[in-house]
């Protein structure tokens, strides 16, 4: 069983949950960067949640299928088509052997999760089948007339009742390890101000334009270890949150951190849109 | 001295510390200890990331006092021709000639403080006691897998091709990093290496 790429769009790439234990190797963890999304996906063909999915970028993907699959199709909305006729987006659909799979274009956010029942089987790379666009660890990005192996689908496929997410939310962030570095207004700045996600954004870091974040402290950071979703702020002032391909160390000080459950929010910040932060609530 | 702890978002933590090598001392205890999914090292500071509860966590890494690390890493031979670029700018900035810079290089004992930049990439540190290694006024667009620099106290092997700029010394035909290993990384965070001049 295998799905054959016909459109691969602008990055399509396997994604789980991540390589999670060879950052001390300078190994990015990666993973889906909607990890609810790519769950949902999951759950809706009865995968179990570290299947591996497929995530795009903007402009879908299209795929021609070798046999019957359940599949379905999460995060950013777009328009799903099977054999030309189109279908629902955040339910499982049926293809049968031989048909097309599209995935369309995003109509707001970014990234949309194809699941398989079975899962994409690709080989994991130390542990998972994540792409990591950093270093390129893990499996290529999709091509055009790349075949993807699918696994044994194993649970049931059934809708399901999901609300869908609350769009423009404020991200909750707590205090960064180097917020010492930083103005005593510049926390205060970034939890105010309106930020706009850039266009050189991706899934190394969502880059944000808006008012200066000053330093209160010259000089060099001696290079230290980066989470995801730390807000790192270069010598611009303009801030950087990290997501799952970022590099393992950085150098520049981190004012605050986004909590990870917020974090699903940035994979679906369109070049433009407005982001905002929030303290987190104590405790 | 008991670290210095910071949180690191909602389940990390980061661990200063007084020098590198105090570092990786904390790191490789850490890891032991399996106080986290991941725990990285870095110049002088540790993260542990991935971790429960960071208030239980917080309370073992104060019962850590350097020279708490299992012991030594393995010691891995790198051989090495030293026939870099920048090995006459290197020799010229320690006051020497290149042959003696070369002796002090694989005479020292080296040991891998922690990696970076790309997988596999060691940063080494030693017990050469030398002047600090400028990084190139402007990178090279491109080095080859195995070129060996310098920069700052770190020697460093570039495991694939890359822009880079440390000052390139000689060039290894070890593979540093291949993802189908067992073992991925030649040289991870504790081991210890001697050059070998060939």
């Amino acid at each position: 069983m295998t799905l054959t790429v016909t459109r691969a769009g602008a990055l399509s790439t396997c994604q789980d949950l991540g390589r999670i234990g060879h950052a001390h190797l300078g190994v990015p963890r990666a993973g889906a960067l909607d990890q609810p999304a790519a769950a949902l996906a999951n759950r809706l063909v009865g995968n179990p949640r570290e299947a591996a999915v497929i995530e795009t970028t903007l402009d879908g993907v299209a795929l021609h299928t070798s046999a019957d699959h359940w599949f379905a199709v999460t995060g950013a909305p777009c328009p799903v088509t099977v054999a030309g006729r189109a279908v629902a987006h955040g339910e499982p659909v049926f293809a049968p052997a031989g048909s097309e799979v599209v995935v369309g274009a995003a109509l707001r956010g970014v990234r949309s999760y194809l699941a398989v029942a079975g899962g994409v089987a690709v080989a994991p790379v130390l542990g998972s089948r994540s792409t990591d666009t950093l270093a390129w660890v893990g499996p290529p990005r999709l091509v055009v007339g790349m075949e993807l192996a699918v696994g044994t689908p194993s649970g049931e496929i059934r809708p399901l009742d999901v609300p869908p997410p609350v769009r423009g939310r404020a991200l909750r962030v707590i205090a960064g390890p180097r917020l010492d570095w930083f103005a005593p207004e510049a926390w205060r700045t970034l939890c105010t101000a309106t930020w706009r996600a850039g266009a050189e954004s991706n899934r190394i870091g969502l880059r944000l334009g808006g008012p200066a974040l000053e330093r209160s402290r010259t000089g060099e950071l001696a290079s230290e270890p980066m989470v995801l979703g730390a807000v790192q702020v270069p010598p611009s002032g303009q801030p950087v949150v990290f997501l799952a391909d970022h590099p393992v160390t950085g150098g520049y000080p981190v004012i605050a951190v986004v909590l990870a459950d917020d974090l699903h929010h940035c994979a679906q910040a369109r070049p433009g849109d407005e982001v905002t932060f929030t303290p987190a609530p104590r405790g | 001295m008991a670290p210095r702890i910071r949180p690191f978002g909602d389940h990390a933590l980061l661990v200063e510390v007084e020098e590198t090598a105090e570092a990786l001392d904390l790191a490789l205890w850490a890891r032991e200890q399996g106080l986290a999914d991941d725990v990285v090292p870095a110049t002088r500071t540790v993260l542990l990331d991935g971790v429960p509860d960071l208030a239980a966590t917080c309370d073992q890494l104060a019962t850590w006092r350097p020279g708490a690390a299992p012991a030594p890493g393995p010691l891995v031979e790198v051989p090495l021709r030293y026939d870099g670029p920048d090995l006459a700018a290197v020799a010229r900035g320690w006051g020497m000639a290149p042959d003696e810079a070369v002796a002090r290089h694989t005479g020292a004992d080296h040991v891998v403080a922690f990696c970076g930049f790309a997988p596999g990439f060691p940063y080494l540190t030693s017990d050469l006691a030398l002047p600090d290694v400028p990084r190139l006024d402007s990178p090279r667009a491109r080095v080859e897998p195995g070129s060996v620099g310098l920069a700052g106290p770190f020697t460093g092997i570039y495991p694939g091709a890359s822009p880079g700029g440390w000052q390139l010394i000689g060039h290894t035909d070890e593979v540093l990093w291949d993802s189908t290993r067992a073992k991925p990384a030649l040289l991870p965070p504790g081991t210890r290496v001697r050059f070998v001049a060939r």
